[in-house]
């Protein structure tokens, strides 16, 4: 999805002082510039109120999906050993109800973040993987390679992903694996795009005709020099695709294409609209794992636009 | 003439991703793990003489290039063969859920971009205000929200608790006509259409706000102040139409994730169109369908691209140099 995050006016970073610095050799120059690189970044970032708030609902969800079997009982989700009565409203021994199996609601909500974190940040890896692999090859290789490239991307960008994802999961079928997969593979195109205009630019600057006339490899080039400098153009990208692909994985799970083994916030949802929630009115069911998509989805949409503004202060001219 | 060029190259892009969507979707039901005779055999129960006379009936023991030959020549000409359900031609199953997904994914998008625009406005040009926090927030929030899991809540509140609109559906039946079935079909509609535009009017409101803020930066503005026209003018004349040019655009390409929302929405409301045949597919795997709706969906996607490039072309000429 196409959105460009706003350019606040970007204030210059605090005056740092400088520390001393004991250098031991290049690697320790590197390492020191790459730490005082994110002193300064973290200075500006927690300035970013809509940036911090989304930080720390990420952190808090994140932190309960690590904790998850401390604070619930994973035997609860196993229908054949769930206890609750099925269908019950929220009660002082199941917090949120129960569903059709008699599982508490609480509990899936809380493991569902889990599976739904995951494939979250998986698909992303894989969108970039691709993304990243297919624009710098492009962009930094020209030619012939990347006019195929190219227009290969600019299909991808155009096919409806909905439509696509749906014709491969029902093909493969919906394991967790596949989805993961599916999302990677239907939303990589806007990296691409990304990666491949910066990597055109990138190459075209003088330090690194200069390293190519000093005889850089093109493995060198690209690790020293595109890549550092294509990563803060898709960072901002990245964090955005996570949010993405996790409403991705939601649209999916609720067509029925959610994996059946698994419980995600998106399967919990489908579950209960199956079951006939809607008529028959078991809101306990279906309003929590919605509330627990829509934070975590802006909690990573509000961390990566603060990333755009803090990052890319120039880079909105699109 | 620069821009017949222009025109010329972006159709033969878009014949270009057609041709590649054809290719992909003939190659995706042949080169997966399983072939389609095996997939209608998942879905249905076979014996072995059937799944011969079935690989004959597909021309699949014929050679791939003439198979591809003939896949292109019946796509061509609209033959998409059987649905596996209901013995219908696909072509004619597409046909008849046409309308109601127009009528919904069309009042949907015009008022999701129309009130997208406006908020995006009036927040962008007194950015900081009160007015533009907030209904940023609220963007981001509709943003975050997953169409369908909105659309059920809705419904739970307006059609069951507050009994406010029917529950789902096209239209009451019976025998109204005229003025009656029409209001009759809009109270029907109105519950599908206000989630998918809920679901919308984020992206355009953040999109068309952030367009709206590179715009103020640009110098003509600055000219614009000095000569001395009034603020409302400068925003009128010289701010909004500027800032209009990529979120029209962006209208057009996001045709292919409202037609995605529609899916569920048009499930959660029994909305008699093209998402909830799409629905049904998918839950009995009914592969021929799905295939053609995939068609559909992309070419759809691909003409509403295409569309948007020459009418973009033609209202900012600077593109065309490009």
């Amino acid at each position: 999805m196409t959105m460009t995050p706003t350019a606040p006016p970007q204030q210059p970073p605090p005056p740092e002082p400088i520390p001393p610095i004991k250098i031991k050799g290049q690697r320790s120059i590197a390492w020191t510039r790459r730490k005082l690189a994110l002193k300064r970044f973290w200075a500006v970032y927690r300035r970013n109120a809509m940036g911090m708030a989304g930080l720390i609902i990420l952190v808090i969800i994140v932190v309960l999906a690590l904790i998850a079997p401390l604070i619930v009982d994973p035997t609860d989700l196993d229908p054949a050993l769930a206890q609750g009565i099925p269908f019950s409203p929220p009660s002082t021994e199941h917090f949120l109800g129960t569903d059709n199996f008699g599982r508490d609601v609480f509990a899936m909500v809380i493991f569902g973040a889990r599976i739904s974190l995951l494939v979250g940040l998986a698909a992303t890896l894989v969108t970039m993987v691709i993304g990243a692999g297919v624009g710098i090859y492009g962009g930094y290789y020209g030619g012939r390679i990347d006019s195929v490239l190219n227009a290969f991307t600019n299909w991808f960008l155009v096919i409806p992903w909905i439509a696509l994802a749906i014709v491969l999961t029902s093909l493969l079928g919906p394991s967790l694996f596949n989805i993961i997969m599916v999302i990677g593979i239907t939303s990589w195109a806007g990296t691409a795009r990304l990666v491949r205009a910066q990597a055109l630019s990138v190459r075209e600057r003088p330090y690194v005709e200069r390293s190519n006339a000093l005889g850089a490899s093109n493995w060198h080039m690209i690790t020293r020099h595109i890549l550092p400098n294509v990563f803060p153009v898709i960072f901002a990208n990245t964090v955005l695709t996570v949010a993405l692909s996790i409403l991705s994985e939601t649209t999916l799970a609720l067509l029925g294409l959610g994996d059946p083994n698994s419980i995600s916030w998106g399967t919990i949802i489908n579950e209960s609209f199956e079951a006939g929630a809607l008529s028959a009115g078991y809101w306990w069911w279906l309003i929590p794992p919605g509330i627990a998509i829509v934070l975590v989805t802006l909690s990573f949409t509000m961390c990566g636009f603060a990333l755009d503004e803090v990052m890319n202060p120039r880079l909105r001219k699109r | 003439m620069g821009s017949r060029r222009y025109l010329l190259r972006k159709i033969v892009q878009a014949i270009g991703t057609l041709v590649f969507v054809l290719t992909f979707n003939f190659f995706l039901f042949r080169v997966m793990p399983s072939d389609p005779v095996q997939l209608l055999a998942r879905s249905q129960r076979l014996s072995r003489a059937d799944v011969a006379e079935l690989q004959s009936n597909l021309g699949l023991d014929k050679p791939m290039i003439e198979q591809y030959v003939v896949y292109m020549g019946n796509t061509v000409t609209g033959e998409f063969g059987v649905g596996l359900q209901s013995a219908v031609p696909v072509t004619e199953l597409i046909g008849s859920r046409l309308w109601p997904t127009i009528l919904l994914v069309g009042t949907a998008t015009f008022f999701s971009t129309a009130f997208g625009i406006l908020i995006g406005i009036k927040g962008g040009w007194r950015r900081g205000s009160t007015f533009d926090t907030s209904s940023l927030m609220g963007s981001l929030v509709l943003y975050s929200m997953p169409e369908g899991w909105l659309g059920m809540i809705l419904l739970i509140v307006f059609a069951g608790t507050l009994g406010w609109f029917p529950a789902g559906g096209y239209s009451s039946g019976g025998d109204l006509t005229g003025f009656a079935h029409i209001t009759d079909v809009l109270n029907h509609l109105f519950l599908p259409m206000l989630t998918l535009t809920l679901g919308y009017i984020g992206e355009y409101a953040i999109f068309m706000r952030s367009s709206l803020l590179e715009v103020k930066e640009e110098d003509f503005i600055l000219t614009a102040r000095a000569k001395g026209l009034r603020d409302k003018s400068v925003r009128r004349y010289h701010a909004v139409p500027n800032a209009l040019l990529p979120t029209f655009t962006l209208v057009f390409y996001s045709l292919g994730f409202v037609l995605g929302g529609s899916i569920i929405v048009e499930t959660v409301y029994s909305w008699p169109g093209l998402g909830q045949l799409t629905y049904q597919a998918i839950q009995e795997l009914d592969y021929p369908l799905i295939q053609g709706i995939f068609l559909l969906f992309s070419s759809a996607v691909i003409f509403f691209n295409l569309l948007a490039d020459l009418l973009y072309g033609h209202i900012d000429p600077r593109i065309r140099e490009a």
